[in-house]
């Protein structure tokens, strides 16, 4: 996947993006088998595990199964069609045996951006548009947040390291790691808007107004995820630390804290980039708890919702969207890593 | 003469007890393994290891009790003359259950707080017109009348067991330093003979002091455990001590039974994935070529799918599958134990993948070394050296991905049970508890014992699997071992 | 006045005290070397001067004065003055000592910063001018270039360039060549050495090589576990080394004079750090130790007026048997000098020419007729293969029956990737390998299984080439299980590794202990007691002694000779030291990327190199007994083998190349029935 250089060419102009372009294209193309797979994947757990007639009989509820109820559920929501392969299809030099199916009508239009209606007749696609904003708007803050915080903290640790500090503030972060998340979020609410009144307990609003109903989720966000960050981001600079060239940068008399922030966090990022930059992407996804629990209408809670309802189209929708924000994380992070390593270039 | 009762063995109780087995007898091997033996000894000198592996030591006991299962024979309908057919209770019951039968059985109403010995909130009372707080019939229903008595007889009852887990555990500790000082007496005259130089008796010597210390540790743990389980069983025989929960539930008891579903999620689905993740791993790192191009495409593709909904996808198809097939199941415990092991596989399919691929890369490296290299110049086949050569070498990464996926899981069941795919709704686990209780700190006033117990049960099992995977880790890992 | 003063230094790590009780000064200008076998506390000194000592170690005695100022107890913002400012240093590493993310004019323009209070353009200007200095060529380029971009010797330059950046009076250099090969190692010394002489800057030289010692250093300090116990000024020291230790380093220092002979061994090891001492620290591994060694601690005593040891011996039977020995190496040590004149080899090569005799009857055992292993790189959209790394790049070797052939060459050249090709672990890309006249290349696993029997491999690195979860009996046993010789009950394959073990000098009992348990030398024995326990008759030696310590390399090379003797086994003998070399083996060839370049006897192309890479090779050799001669060094460094040079593959840095050198490929000239080299200089 990458390869480090040790020949010496100059790396300006087109012989640095030129490989770069081959690389994401190529992955991009790689990333064509995976979504299949992943397509065939969601396909055999929604469709050959269960047949569409035990869908539509759980649907419908024990009493009011007919064979024509179910046959009307079916042709409702386009699974009367055969699964695989169409025997009695016609159509333009044979494809019809492979277009009117239910893999073709359900799985491979995904790829175009047609995820189907729900159950509830709205468009997937559109939806989905239109929750992603509420769901960025806790996801980035977040995120930004968190690392900022974690990185931080972690970075006092490391400078008292060997201290009292040091070792109470690991205590910390593995007490604060072995708390459940619904805690974080129940006592929050709990707390902050209930006792307190600081914040609204639940709700969203458009604009600016939607501050208010941000904040304590972000904050509660934040705080769940800084123990194991933190210490997971000590341990990479306490490894860091040890290293030889710090060694050579203190013999240069360069202070504790030059060291810290100049030579030991810059190399520090480069596996900190690997775990973080995946994220990214998947941001759009929102969380799932957060959301429902503060009454968020992103994309978290829509999946939360159609779990519970048992809406199937969207959530083969959510793992088609989430599976292509993940291959295109994999992708950022391979950029970034050319970004901060100079030994790396993609091949 | 047959059983009064018919033992049952759950699926999930035969993998959990087969569990413990290998364990018991992996540790068994790696006695005799030098290397090993040393990094063990490493994680038996570290105190709060020895603290937190006590409480985990407690926690499997809870486990091990909820996982001895048997249904108990019915009395013979009276007017059948010989029973020709023992009949069983539907109802399957763990020794847990039995030791913790005043509890279960003594159901109360609704809520009630900790120790209290009225209801939490206003009911008609019986045979009047006004609403008040009913009596409770079992939380101090041995006071009677005389109520004023409360908090003389917690007293009194918390000193008797604490006196109680205190003989106990003078008697644990005599027994345990008799034979412990036998057992000392046969490693100093075995580890004397090799090292006879004075440099290893110095660093013996420290060694063994830290040991005694952490054993002390661990001691003193073990007291505070038996001082609260004497007090607690003490109380609770009494009242309920942690309260009951909306359909009069006793707390106490939910709480210890969710511990055998932490347990289970924690363990079964790392056992589920290993195989996979071990071979597929090595597989991939030794063979390299299109073996390696396919296990990595075919892990690739698991974890782009975002874990929660492949989880979600799987946990609805299955209900499905369950639902539609209720002929399979003799009781609703086999019903609800299928659940918990399928959960337990889907959690394992999709948490194989980063196993397999720290592994696959290990291999890499391990594939270059000298002693792979010099087992190949002799000759030695494929599967001789990946499993000589280059499993043996990776085990100290498969124990620290065990331990370490352990507290992740049990968080993760909880969270997964509030999102509704975790386990059967009847399956008692600190998930079902959380979201059973979800609403109750909105209640005015609220009502938070369910959650409080809850969290802190999970909180404790949790945090001491963190802190004896930290001590796992930094003994085992070659880095930090150095 | 002295320049640095360090008294009675004492350092503890917990229990252990890996450096106790350490005294000795430097003057200004003055270059002192610390000379030591690994372990003995000489990199922890340099470390307590700059107060960078590893967390856990501490010192706690002694006192270091630099310039008058005593350092111990210097507040840090002052202490970080003297760092960079006062005393530099640079490290034995130099592709970790570099930070990799940080282009090398930032690192230096850090330091400039810091002690010049340069900056901008000012602290570029004065960069260029440093890295004109530690010799690289196109410094203006190199600023914004990365430390990966630079080879080994470029970037213990830019650690030099960088020490210097702060005008230290003193720089501290830990094994400053121990990384870099020979020819790199000779230019890295000549910048060291003029660097000093122009700034008149002291050097504290921290080595373990006695060759580096003789080129650079004005006085010599050596210390044994943790103590100092001989100083002397490096003439009278190499002529007249006092200490038991010291004689013995010298006598273990393989050498043509002793070829076929025995090397002089320290029995032993050097005693772990947490030892605690009633007599002398050596008594243990010295054959002349008294009894009064052990009881008490010797103190110091002046042999001369300007040489003083740690011992109660009089400078009298070992120093003196040395002395007349080293009267005869001198000699032989002729190394540039290009004539044979020593009787001894003379004696050497009438054996020779004897076994000459019998080639005509016996066919070699083993054969490699222009062998190539090629590795693809691919790049771009489909992967395409783009080119090849031509790691070994057509070499044809023969080698007979109870012979050593040598391969040597720079790190980098292929020798290791050709003998594993040879034993085909690595699949070849052209051309054949016969053992014993069976052609071993195209066979199948199971078909190739038989041989393997008769050729096995002892690797470089000691701690890699033994698994750590098996028992050394199990490692052993191992290959004879493999290859189904263990037709015999478990008693007594028991007693075969046991006899395997005695074999090698290890005791039968240590077959159940694991192998975290030995020490370096006692790991290459199991190695070779692994190697052995299938009757091979060639053994692959990959550098078997380059991770060990001299007195412990002295130890294998002479078992390797004994076994030799006893059994008839071939050994090709991958080295870069030469003097392995020409103590060892009966042939050489030299390999330069990817090809071998000459060949011959030892005393053929080592008395008279033809090829000029051979006599580059041989000039950067630093003799231990006489002062270097003016040479010219090589310069520049080995090219990449994915794009080696057209033509002559070294025409690049051959200082007699022409332009038909850059577009023709030399064949091969034979200068005798046995001497051949590839340069198209050289005529029949």
């Amino acid at each position: 996947m990458y390869q480090c250089t040790n020949a010496s060419p100059s790396r300006g102009g087109s012989v640095y993006f030129a490989p770069m372009l081959a690389y994401i294209i190529r992955r991009l193309l790689y990333a064509v088998p995976i979504l299949l797979g992943v397509n065939l994947i969601t396909f055999v757990l929604f469709f050959v595990v269960n047949s569409p007639d035990d869908m539509a009989r759980m649907q419908l509820g024990i009493k009011r199964v007919t064979p024509e109820a179910i046959q009307k559920w079916k042709a409702e929501r386009g699974y009367d069609q055969p699964l695989i392969w169409n025997a009695t299809a016609v159509g333009s030099a044979g494809m019809a045996h492979l277009t009117e199916t239910v893999f073709f009508n359900k799985s491979m239009r995904m790829f175009a951006g047609d995820f189907g209606r729900a159950d509830d007749g709205r468009d997937i696609a559109s939806e989905i548009k239109h929750r992603a904003w509420p769901s960025l708007a806790i996801a980035v803050p977040t995120f930004i947040l968190g690392l900022g915080v974690a990185i931080a903290f972690a970075l006092l640790l490391v400078f008292f390291r060997a201290t009292r500090l040091d070792f109470f503030g690991v205590v910390l972060c593995v007490a604060m790691m072995s708390i459940s998340g619904l805690f974080y979020i129940i006592g929050g609410q709990w707390l902050v808007a209930k006792v307190w009144h600081w914040v609204p307990i639940s709700g969203y609003a458009t604009g600016l107004t939607a501050a208010k109903f941000l904040v304590l989720p972000v904050f509660i966000g934040v705080i769940a995820g800084l123990g194991a960050s933190a210490r997971w981001y000590r341990t990479i600079f306490l490894e860091e630390i040890t290293r030889d060239y710090v060694r050579t940068a203190r013999a240069k008399g360069a202070s504790e804290s030059a060291v810290l922030f100049r030579h030991v966090l810059r190399n520090a990022m480069i596996p900190i980039l690997t775990g973080v930059v995946a994220v990214i992407p998947t941001l759009f996804m929102g969380s799932l708890l957060t959301e429902s629990f503060f009454g968020i209408p992103g994309l978290g809670s829509y999946t939360i919702e159609a779990i519970n309802a048992q809406d199937f189209a969207v959530v083969r929708a959510m793992v088609f969207i989430g599976s292509v924000l993940y291959i295109l994380g994999l992708l950022a992070t391979d950029i970034s890593y050319t970004l901060a390593d100079p030994r790396v270039s993609l091949k | 003469m047959s059983l009064p009762f018919q033992v049952v063995v759950l699926w999930s109780d035969a993998l959990f007890f087969g569990l413990i087995t290998a364990v018991v007898m992996l540790g068994m091997c790696t006695r005799r393994q030098a290397p090993l033996r040393q990094s063990w000894a490493r994680v038996a000198s570290d105190k709060v290891a020895m603290v937190s592996a006590t409480i985990l030591a407690a926690f499997l006991f809870v486990g091990v009790l909820d996982s001895l299962h048997y249904r108990a024979q019915l009395d013979a309908v009276p007017g059948q003359a010989v029973a020709q057919k023992i009949n069983y209770a539907v109802e399957v019951n763990s020794l847990l259950d039995v030791l913790l039968a005043p509890l279960r059985l003594h159901p109360e109403k609704t809520y009630s707080a900790p120790l209290a010995t009225h209801l939490f909130s206003k009911e008609p009372l019986p045979g009047s017109i006004e609403r008040g707080f009913p009596r409770l019939a079992w939380g101090g229903g041995h006071l009677g009348k005389a109520l004023e008595h409360r908090t003389i007889d917690i007293v009194q009852r918390s000193a008797l067991g604490a006196a109680g887990g205190l003989l106990l555990w003078l008697m644990l500790v005599s027994a345990m330093r008799l034979r412990f000082n036998r057992h000392n007496h046969v490693i100093d005259s075995a580890e004397k003979i090799p090292n006879g130089t004075q440099s290893a008796g110095a660093g013996n010597a420290a060694r063994k002091t830290s040991r005694r210390a952490a054993s002390h540790a661990a001691m003193l743990t073990l007291l505070v455990l038996f001082l609260i389980m004497g007090i607690t069983m003490a109380l609770g025989s009494g009242y309920h001590v942690l309260g009951t929960d909306k359909v009069g539930q006793d707390v106490l008891y939910l709480s210890l039974k969710s511990i055998r579903t932490g347990l289970l999620i924690g363990t079964l689905t790392t056992l589920v994935m290993l195989p996979m993740a071990v071979l597929l791993g090595i597989l991939a790192g030794y063979l390299g070529g299109w073996v390696d191009d396919v296990i990595q495409y075919l892990y690739t593709t698991l974890n782009s799918i975002p874990g929660v909904l492949l989880i979600a996808a799987a946990v609805l198809m299955m209900q499905v599958v369950i639902d539609t097939h209720p002929d399979w199941f003799a009781t609703s415990a086999e019903r609800a134990d299928a659940r918990l092991l399928a959960l337990c596989l889907i959690l394992g399919m999709t948490s194989w993948t980063g196993l397999a691929r720290l592994l696959r890369g290990e291999t890499l490296k391990l594939r270059e070394l000298e002693f792979v290299q010099a087992a190949r110049a002799f000759g030695v086949s494929h599967f001789a050296i990946m499993q000589r050569h280059i499993l043996p070498n990776l085990m100290h990464i498969v124990l620290i991905a065990l331990v370490m996926d352990f507290s992740g899981l049990v968080l993760a069941e909880a969270v997964l049970s509030y999102v509704g795919v975790g386990v059967d709704p009847a399956t008692i686990s600190f998930g079902t508890m959380i979201n059973a209780a979800r609403m109750e700190l909105a209640r005015d006033p609220m009502v938070w014992w369910s959650l409080a117990a809850a969290f802190t049960f999970m909180f404790i099992l949790v945090l001491a699997a963190n802190l004896l995977t930290d001590a796992v880790r930094d003994a085992f890992d070659p880095r930090t071992a150095a | 006045m002295s320049l640095l003063n360090v008294s009675n230094l004492v350092i503890d790590i917990g229990a252990a005290r890996p450096v106790d009780g350490v005294s000795f000064s430097i003057a200004a200008g003055e270059c002192f070397a610390l000379l030591g076998e690994s372990g003995c506390g000489k990199s922890m000194t340099a470390l307590a001067l700059m107060r960078l000592l590893p967390p856990g170690a501490k010192v706690s005695q002694g006192q270091i004065e630099f310039a008058g100022t005593p350092l111990l107890t210097l507040p840090e913002n002052r202490m970080r003055q003297v760092r960079g400012g006062g005393i530099g240093m640079i490290f034995q590493e130099p592709a970790t000592s570099l930070n990799p993310v940080m282009r090398i004019g930032h690192q230096i323009g850090e330091a400039l910063a810091l002690h010049e209070q340069l900056q901008g353009v000012a602290a570029r200007a004065r960069a260029v001018e440093l890295l004109t200095q530690v010799g690289i060529p196109d410094p203006v380029r190199r600023l914004d270039e990365f430390p990966f971009q630079l080879s080994g010797g470029m970037k213990q330059r830019v650690m030099i360039a960088m020490a210097l950046a702060g005008r230290p009076r003193l720089l501290i250099a830990d094994e400053p060549t121990t990384a870099l090969d020979v020819t790199i190692q000779a230019q890295v010394l000549d910048v060291l050495d003029a660097l000093r002489r122009k700034q008149g800057m002291a050097v504290l030289l921290i080595t373990h090589d006695l060759g580096v010692v003789a080129r650079m250093a004005d006085r010599v300090g050596v210390m044994y576990a943790g103590q100092l116990i001989e100083e002397a000024p490096r003439a009278q020291f190499f002529a007249h080394p006092a200490h038991p230790y010291s004689v013995r380093l010298f006598a273990a220092l393989p050498d043509p004079a002793r070829r076929g002979g025995h090397l002089a061994t320290i029995p032993g090891n050097v005693p772990p750090a947490d030892t605690r001492y009633t007599g002398c620290r050596f008594v243990d591994r010295c054959p002349e130790a008294l009894t009064q060694c052990r009881e008490s601690a010797p103190e110091w005593r002046a042999v001369t007026s300007d040489q003083k040891m740690r011992c109660f011996l009089e400078r009298s039977m070992s120093a003196k048997k040395t002395d007349t020995e080293k009267v005869g190496s001198d000699d032989a040590t002729a190394l540039q000098g290009g004539q044979v004149k020593n009787a001894f080899l003379a004696v050497e090569d009438g054996d020779t020419a004897a076994e000459d005799n019998d080639d005509a009857v016996v066919p070699p055992l083993l054969t490699v007729n222009d062998l190539h292993v090629h590795f693809p790189i691919r790049r771009g959209l489909l992967q395409r293969t783009v080119g090849h790394v031509r790691a070994v790049d057509g070499i044809s070797l023969q080698l007979r029956a109870g012979r050593t052939l040598a391969l040597v060459g720079e790190s980098g050249c292929g020798k290791t990737t050709a003998g594993k090709a040879i034993l085909q672990l690595i699949p070849p890309t052209a051309g054949q390998v016969y053992l014993n006249s069976q052609p071993l290349t195209g066979l199948s696993v199971s078909e190739l299984r038989p041989l393997r029997a008769q050729m096995q491999m002892i690797f470089q690195d000691p701690f890699a080439s033994l698994n750590p979860r098996m028992r050394v009996g199990d490692i052993i046993a191992e290959g004879m299980r493999a290859l189904g010789l263990q037709k015999e009950s478990q008693k007594d394959t028991t007693q075969r590794i046991a006899a395997l073990l005695g074999r090698v000098g290890l005791g039968a009992e240590m077959a159940s202990r694991y192998p975290h348990e030995f020490s370096g030398g006692q790991r290459q024995r199991i190695a070779i007691a692994r190697a052995l326990a299938v009757n091979p008759a060639l053994l692959i030696c990959d550098e078997p002694t380059s991770a060990l310590d001299v007195s412990v390399q002295a130890q294998i090379l002479n078992l390797l000779a004994q076994l030799q003797r006893e059994q008839q086994l071939a050994f090709l003998f991958i080295t870069h030291n030469i003097a392995v070399v020409d103590y060892l083996a009966h042939e050489v060839a030299v390999m330069y990327l990817g090809r071998i370049v000459e060949r011959g006897t030892t005393d053929e192309v080592l008395r008279n190199p033809q090829h000029p890479y051979t006599q580059a090779l041989l000039a950067a050799v630093l003799p231990v007994h006489r002062p270097v001669a003016a040479v010219t060094r090589l310069t520049g460094e080995m090219p990449s083998a994915a794009k080696p040079p057209l033509g002559c593959h070294f025409h690049p840095r051959c200082p007699h190349a022409d332009a038909a050198c850059r577009t023709t490929d030399p064949a091969e000239v034979t200068i005798s029935a046995t001497h051949s080299a590839r340069c198209l200089k050289l005529k029949n």
